[in-house]
């Protein structure tokens, strides 16, 4: 006999109301690929389990006239990758998602349950970052929005309101010429959570990098804009002066601590080699055109 | 708290059954509805033994609340061979001495049998990265591998 | 002794008896198992790494609805220190020690107390109920801190060389005199290396259900790699006597060692006992990954002298290895088989037994034998570079061979050792070029290896079935594909079909007594015992049909599953088909069967010698094994299909062990990585396919030649990577595992 209990709304008012009511004993279920571990391990202990897979606004993918994309927050990675356009034009938002765990991880996990369960390592946030995401949330005092980078307010700890869901994630129309990719550095070639993730998305007119965006991912207590890197970014040909200055934007950006999965030393020393490659996959991207 | 009732199909059999709402689909297959097929490895979705089919979706059991089997469609182990009939990679495994303990092998077979449905052409890289969350500490993955390929090409071929 | 070579089974890759069950998932491994009224138990865990435990209050617990027994260290067989009673491989004092906590609480996970109560959930809830009174000690957890002048002492009774210490035992062999020899040495490289706990790293954690009647009639099904262990162990633990309990060994889903020894049997036993109920306890992938014995943690430093053409004069080793909180670290794998594989005419090798305040080990697969090889073949690899000599060439001119007496005593018989290097250096991984890759280190390294392999106690009996067919019952857990090469064996014996077959592994009421699955011996010493029950059965066939001719039994002949009369009466009857006998058994004499108990001799020791092939991400010191080839001296391969399955999982468990698996501690001193997630066992996108190569140089000494295979695949392994990442880096790696941040801190010291 356990004192938990489950609900599965159909619809987003429904939802906010009893994850509202319930306060802090609530917890919102996506593809419950870190509550049913964090359950199982204690370090949850919910009251009132609220499953957001019925709400039709969070399991659905748009994209609109002008060619923005609005992806519902519980869509699971495998569900993203099949989409027909949406890996065409995000590719390293797309790989990014579908790198967190295993096949049987990816039929499940969301990027807004990445996101707001909110570790520093989270593999979809760097990418969505980089991409210049909006998240869209709503709670008891209605909707908002937000960008991506702000979401994040610590390990295990987001911004959004008491009684505030994650809606969707908005990624801005794509201009032409532009990239985008995410990389990470695990020690075997699945199945880690990242050492660093480093997500890059830029746009090359005639060479030349217009705009540029970098997201860098288990450095630091959150994921990291690193607006130092895509300075060195933008207005060059992303040639080695560039790439390195951008390198060394990262390295600098690095707070990140020593544990099970990496040293400081470490992380700090391949935040710099993640970033040129990464961007030179966003670079060859950008430059075959989307 | 009073348990929930669930109402789902498993193997193309209605089922129904009782659970605590944090059970997860793994305790509801091993415990009410004993099928034991699917195993307990980790809990964690860390080994992949307790694979399972959800509407068509590789998923692991561990990871899924009991309660979401509610008028879902539920495929395991189980539910693999037709009676007496194999499925071609439950019969390609034996051949090729693609399984030792057979602790991982449930939720191989599951994982293998919706990667070919999914592509029925993988590359030995695609076999590998696709089976990366199927954990076996017995077999070095070897002839799991070659196991999946052949079975592949022989259903292409149309045997 | 028949070496058959004429062979329709011996040989042939068929289906495994077993493997129905397992493809479809009706296979029942332990945690499968249910009996109506059973309930469930739970472990309270000690979460100081050393603490005196003063007292236990389980009051609170007992008074939880739903609980039905608690168990304390009161409830189990005390074993006093001052008398040793062994038990296999095992001393009581220890295990019952180890199976629950004392005196001390001396790891975190240490079992404390147990509870068995209606619902999973109410024996978790009971256990948080105990309240126990711990007086915290200082902890020492690796070797150098277990070994400081002032380390906290883990045993007060503990004496080593008349002082107070945390070394529990010391191991020596010696052969010649190492002073001379190094004296003559004209080469000699001496290395430290380390090496951290790994894990045997089965899927399936421990599971038990045990049902006890209230006359101590007891059942107990589990997981485990032998039944008669369980039994003894349990009996022993709690008082019981072996003839009350009947111990079924249920499917076992991995052990490698791990699970030769019991954690929850006795546990689960006691709270049957007291409740009345049968009790059933399953560990978590948590509570196998801190209370379960990993193997040693090492540290090895190895000495080897030459002369300039490549004579190895002199070899020196001395092992340091981990045995937890308890004695019995493998030292004789480390000490006894590092330098085997080499005549070496001058040999000091000694092991140390190690206490600190983790959990206790158990066996891993050649236990202490991939230690010490990890350091002796990282040695040879570099005196083979400062002779400049082939490494496989230096290993071949120092080979161990028929005749040569081994470092660890015995002289020995004809071997396969040269054949493995032979094999090896002929393989075309050998000579094909490594390719390039922009961005990446490519190297190729090779090492070779040595175990042991066991005979030892073995039963079996072969029934002839009313209908004509055969029903072989075992007495060892099959973790390897055993039943499949048992009825190959059968079959070609009986020259009858192999499904006619049927090969079923014994529970202790069911079988003699067998000896633990492990040591490579399960075929082994299956095989002697089913070949003379197999003999003794068609001996009752030949005089079953000479009766029915009239003839003597000396002139009927078995073959191709009938007796045949042979000359001078060949051709005067038709042959009489075991079906037909059988058919006849009861008025000829009764049931025709037959079944041998013994003690195996005749095992002889098996040798590897692996090709490793790395590339490395010099940017971010990431080390992938792009190719692998192990050849191995196999005796004869049975079922070839399941003796390469041996090969490839012990290679991968090497890779493992050499890149990335470790016990990571906090500061705490507790398992900071106890799961698959951060425990990081080679997943299948990590390896690349393992080939293998099986020479076959039949053992003498056993009817079909067989030697034991399961163990030896592990040896070699770390070295070859080692002496890959070598070969690729041009530095040498003495600690393990070899994971990126120690190698791109080593390639950015070398500049």
């Amino acid at each position: 006999m356990t004192d938990i209990r489950y609900l599965a709304p159909q619809t987003l008012d429904e939802a906010i109301g009893a994850f509202a009511a319930a306060g802090s004993a609530a917890r919102i279920l996506a593809g419950g690929t870190d509550l049913l571990v964090q359950m199982r391990s204690g370090a949850v202990k919910p009251g009132l389990i609220v499953d957001i897979k019925k709400i039709s606004e969070l399991t659905t993918i748009e994209e609109t006239a002008d060619g923005s994309f609005r992806v519902g927050a519980a869509v699971p990675g495998a569900v993203l990758a099949e989409h027909p356009r949406f890996g065409k034009v995000w590719p390293g938002v797309l790989e990014a998602v579908n790198l967190i765990g295993s096949t049987q991880v990816q039929g499940r996990a969301s990027a807004g349950g990445n996101l707001c369960n909110s570790s520093p390592a989270a593999d979809s946030v760097p990418a969505l970052i980089a991409a210049g995401a909006i998240v869209t949330m709503q709670g008891p005092n209605g909707r908002r929005e937000m960008p991506v980078e702000k979401v994040p307010a610590g390990p295990g700890r987001t911004n959004l309101k008491p009684g505030e869901i994650l809606v969707s994630f908005t990624l801005p129309p794509r201009p032409p010429g532009s990239g985008d990719a995410y990389l990470r550095m695990i020690p075997r070639t699945e199945m880690d959570i990242a050492v660093v993730g480093c997500g890059v998305s830029l746009t090359l007119k005639d060479g030349v990098c217009t705009a540029a965006r970098v997201g860098l991912g288990a450095v630091a207590p959150t994921v990291l804009l690193v607006e130092a890197a895509a300075k060195a970014l933008i207005g060059s040909k992303l040639d080695d002066a560039a790439l390195n200055a951008a390198a060394s934007a990262c390295s600098a950006a690095c707070r990140p601590i020593d544990d099970k999965r990496g040293t400081i030393v470490y992380r700090t020393r391949i935040a710099g080699v993640l970033l040129k490659r990464t961007a030179a996959i966003a670079a060859k991207r950008a430059a075959e055109g989307n | 708290m009073s348990k929930l009732h669930v109402s789902t199909t498993i193997n193309g059999e209605p089922m129904e059954f009782l659970c605590e709402p944090n059970d997860t689909m793994l305790d509801a297959l091993r415990g009410p509805l004993a099928l034991t097929g699917s195993k307990e490895g980790c809990a964690s979705g860390d080994c992949g033994a307790c694979s399972i089919m959800l509407d068509d979706r590789l998923v692991c059991s561990c990871l899924m609340l009991s309660a979401e089997a509610e008028g879902r469609d539920i495929r395991t182990i189980e539910g693999m061979a037709r009676g007496e009939h194999l499925h071609p990679l439950q019969q390609k495994f034996l051949e090729m001495a693609a399984l030792q303990c057979g602790i991982c092998t449930s939720g191989m077979l599951v994982a293998s049998d919706a990667l070919l449905k999914k592509n029925p052409r993988p590359s030995e890289e695609e076999v590998r990265f696709w089976l990366a969350g199927n954990l076996c500490r017995c077999t070095g993955y070897d002839k799991i591998v070659r196991a999946v390929l052949e079975t592949a090409a022989e259903m292409r071929a149309g045997n | 002794m028949n070496v058959i070579t004429n062979n329709k089974w011996i040989g042939q890759r068929t289906i495994r008896p077993d493997g129905v069950d397992k493809v479809t998932g009706r296979a029942a491994f332990a945690a499968d198992t249910t009996m109506p009224g059973q309930i469930w138990g739970k472990i309270l865990r000690s979460p100081h790494p050393h603490a005196r435990i003063k007292s236990i209050d389980t009051s609170k617990a007992e008074a939880l609805p739903g609980v039905k027994a608690v168990v304390t260290a009161k409830d189990i067989v005390d074993f006093p220190i001052d008398k040793s009673v062994i038990l296999g491989i095992q001393d009581m004092r220890w295990m019952c020690r180890n199976v629950m906590a004392r005196e001390k609480a001396l790891f975190p996970g240490h079992p404390v107390a147990a509870v068995a109560a209606t619902t999973e959930a109410i024996a978790a809830k009971a256990c948080e109920l105990i309240e126990v009174d711990y007086e915290v000690l200082p902890w020492a957890i690796e070797i150098d801190d277990a070994l400081k002048p002032d380390a906290p002492i883990l045993h007060e009774f503990n004496k080593f060389e008349g002082k107070l210490s945390n070394i529990a035992g010391k191991l020596e062999v010696k052969k010649g005199d190492i002073v001379k020899g190094f004296a003559e040495a004209e080469v000699v490289i001496e290395r430290t290396f380390t090496t951290r706990p790994v894990h045997q790293g089965y899927i399936e954690p421990h599971a038990c259900l045990v049902s006890v009647a209230a006359d101590n009639k007891t059942t107990i099904w589990s997981s485990s790699q032998g039944q008669f262990m369980v039994r003894a162990m349990t009996a022993y633990l709690t008082g019981f006597p072996q003839s009350d309990i009947r111990a079924i060994p249920a499917e076992i889903g991995g052990g490698f060692g791990g699970k030769t020894i019991v954690y929850l049997e006795p546990l689960a036993t006691l709270l049957a006992k007291k409740s009345g109920r049968p009790v059933k306890m399953v560990m978590t992938r948590e509570e196998v990954m801190r209370a379960t014995g990993p193997t040693s943690g090492s540290k090895s430093t190895v000495k080897i002298g030459a002369r300039k053409d490549g004579t190895i004069v002199a070899a020196q080793g001395t092992f340091h290895l981990q045995a937890g909180a308890l004695p019995g670290s493998p030292i004789r794998g480390a000490v006894g088989c590092s330098f085997s594989p080499y005549d070496i005419p001058n040999v000091l090798s000694v092991g140390y037994d190690v206490l600190s305040n983790r959990s206790k080990v158990a066996a891993y697969r050649a236990p202490g034998a991939p230690i010490g090889a990890f350091a002796v073949e990282c040695v040879m690899d570099e005196l083979a570079e400062a002779l400049k000599m082939d490494p496989l060439e230096l290993r071949l001119k120092n080979a161990a061979r028929q005749g040569t007496k081994a470092a660890h005593g015995p002289v020995f018989p004809r071997i396969g050792y040269i054949e493995t290097l032979e094999a090896a250096q002929a393989h075309p991984h050998y000579s094909e070029p490594l390719g390039k890759l922009q961005g990446r280190l490519r190297g190729r390294g090779v090492a070779s290896g040595f175990w042991f392999n066991a005979g030892g106690e073995s039963s079996a009996q072969v029934n002839i079935t009313e209908d004509g067919n055969v029903v072989v019952t075992t007495g060892h857990p099959d973790i390897g594909g055993s039943r499949a090469a048992i009825a190959n064996v059968c079959a070609e014996l009986l020259g009858i079909d192999y499904r006619r077959v049927s090969v079923l592994i014994g529970d202790t009421a069911s079988v003699g007594f067998s000896n633990l699955t492990g040591g490579s011996r399960v075929l082994f010493a299956s095989a002697i015992v089913v070949t003379q029950s197999a003999e003794k059965v068609i001996t009752t066939l030949r005089e079953r049909a000479a009766k029915i001719w009239e003839i003597d039994p000396e002139a009927v002949k078995w073959e191709n599953g009938a007796a045949h009369p042979a000359s001078p009466n060949a051709g005067q009857f038709e042959p009489l088909t075991l079906a037909e006998l059988a058919a006849k058994a009861p008025q000829m004499g009764g049931p025709i069967g037959a079944g041998v108990q013994l003690n195996t001799e005749g095992a002889e020791g098996g040798f590897g010698t692996h090709i490793c092939d790395v590339e490395v991400d010099v940017e971010l010191g990431i080390v992938r094994v792009i190719r692998y080839t192990a050849v191995q001296d196999v005796g004869r391969a049975v079922h070839p299909g399941y003796v390469e399955g041996q090969m490839q999982g012990g290679v991968a468990q090497g890779i493992g062990w050499a890149l990335n698996e470790e016990y990571i501690y906090n500061k705490d001193g507790k398992v900071d990585n106890p799961g698959f997630l951060d425990y990081r066992m080679p997943v299948c996108s990590d390896l690349p396919m393992i080939d293998t190569v099986m020479v076959e140089v039949p053992n003498p000494k056993h009817p079909q030649g067989v030697k034991g295979v399961g163990e030896v695949p592990l040896v070699p392994v770390m070295a070859a990577v080692a002496n890959a990442v070598h070969n690729a880096l041009g530095r040498r790696f003495c600690s393990l595992p070899m994971s990126p941040p120690k190698v791109l801190a080593e390639l950015e010291a070398k500049g």
